[in-house]
């Protein structure tokens, strides 16, 4: 009787899998139009390239960008950029500063002012990075080298934050 | 020998042979100036080899600030963005270097430049950022009261982002309110040919009174701003990648045909010189033998 009833259910479920994964056919069709553009003054990561998702940290907070988001500009603060590519495997970077723009046409930019392959990034060299930033935020004394050190200081930590 | 010359220079009117006695005369000046364009031609050649070797180098950066500047502009076109030329305060930024012997790289720009300047609707005033003292010398002849400020030391080393994060700094703390601003410089195309671009740069009204740039969500002034201030700085970055490609390839090219003409002038005189050599030793023949055939 349990066998007669799973052959009766067994149909169901492979329509039920089809229909699955004609969807995930419509949606990777959907991914075509997501064309990613990431680079720096002095490499290109990606140009016009398909991929699933990327996360970028923003001034206004953290954020996913999948196909079809909604359309936007932000400015990236210190963090690392994780891009999952179209095969999921998932590549960090890490980014100074820059510009996100979304565009309606799900074309997504980013422009780093410096960027680095997380395993690119040197920890001892990040070390003794931040201890002379936070040593050139304590001698500061304008207001504008108090600012810039502050930049640095924060960078530090969001590089030394990146590597752990 | 010396009272044959001396005679011939006294027939000097009368005998073809004055010809010669000059000929004697700029044998000393051709092999000069053989000596002078064989040394310029020597400059040229390593002139081109330096500029090679820098060209290749900038067409090599200039691949990714290519992506880098499209990427900055894709957002531009994308919100229709666009500045009125009517409004009152114009910019202008002309994206040269400080280094000459590249051809028409840096007139070019001046002129169309100048070209462009009379053309703006009566009403505005028009000021000049310069970059580069090649443009700055072209046009502070000109246009001496449009001149807001100017940038050198451009072209000795290839531009990086610093350069134009202090170019897009200056310009934005000037306390000139532009409202219509466009950039002049060179596109590279290939190693002979660049095409003069007109960079439309806009501003945080421009953006901000732009039709589609309600569809963008969760946009406030600060972010707006920062956004502008760093694509600014990427038009400017890309811009002066370009020029200083387009440079450098000039450059090489015009270095190059300066050696080939250089050559050219080299076979020429080297002719010149050993016809001259010749005559002179037939002529100095003819004066021993007909002495000597005089006093038998």
């Amino acid at each position: 009787m349990a066998f007669l009833r799973t052959a009766r259910v067994l149909p169901n479920l492979t329509r039920q899998c089809m229909r699955v994964a004609t969807f995930q056919n419509n949606i990777s069709r959907g991914y075509a139009d997501m064309s990613f553009t990431f680079a720096s003054p002095a490499s290109v990561y990606y140009q016009g390239a398909n991929v699933k998702q990327v996360d970028v940290p923003s001034f206004s907070g953290s954020f996913g960008i999948l196909p079809n988001h909604v359309p936007t500009l932000a400015v990236l603060k210190p963090g690392v950029v994780s891009v999952i590519e179209e095969d999921g495997t998932q590549k960090k970077y890490f980014v100074s500063s820059g510009t996100i723009s979304i565009n309606d046409d799900s074309s997504v930019q980013i422009l780093a002012e410096e960027s680095a392959r997380l395993e690119d990034l040197d920890a001892e060299a990040i070390r003794d990075g931040a201890n002379r930033a936070a040593q050139e935020l304590v001698s500061a004394t304008s207001e504008q080298a108090k600012a810039e050190a502050q930049i640095a200081v924060d960078c530090y930590e969001a590089l030394q934050k990146a590597l752990h | 020998m010396t009272g044959g010359a001396m005679f011939s220079r006294a027939a000097f009117n009368f005998t073809p042979q004055c010809g010669q006695v000059r000929n004697m005369a700029t044998l000393k000046a051709i092999s000069m100036r053989l000596k002078s364009v064989k040394s310029i031609q020597k400059i040229t050649k390593s002139m081109k080899m330096v500029s090679a070797a820098k060209y290749s180098r900038a067409d090599r950066e200039l691949k990714s600030a290519r992506v880098y500047g499209g990427g900055a502009k894709v957002f531009f076109d994308k919100a229709d963005i666009a500045s009125d030329d009517k409004s009152p305060n114009h910019l202008v930024i002309a994206m040269t270097s400080d280094r000459g012997l590249c051809g028409a790289v840096h007139s070019g720009i001046a002129r169309a430049i100048r070209a462009a300047l009379p053309e703006k609707p009566p009403g505005t005033t028009t000021k000049i950022v310069c970059v580069g003292d090649k443009s700055r010398v072209i046009l502070s002849r000109l246009f001496k009261d449009q001149m807001l400020m100017h940038f050198n030391n451009i072209g000795k080393q290839p531009p990086n982002f610093t350069d134009a994060a202090i170019i897009a700094n200056e310009i934005l703390k000037s306390g000139y309110e532009f409202d219509f601003a466009e950039m002049y410089y060179n596109t590279f195309r290939t190693v002979i040919s660049y095409r003069l671009t007109v960079q439309p740069l806009f501003t945080l009204e421009n953006l901000s009174k732009a039709e589609n740039i309600n569809i963008y969500d969760s946009l406030d002034e600060e972010v707006l701003r920062s956004y502008n201030e760093f694509a600014l700085t990427s038009l400017i970055y890309h811009a002066l990648k370009e020029g200083a490609c387009s440079e450098q390839s000039s450059r090489m090219t015009a270095m190059e045909s300066a050696t080939k003409n250089a050559g050219e002038m080299i076979d020429k005189l080297t002719l010149t010189y050993n016809r001259t050599r010749q005559s002179v030793i037939t002529r100095e023949l003819i004066e021993i033998i007909s002495g000597a055939a005089a006093l038998k």
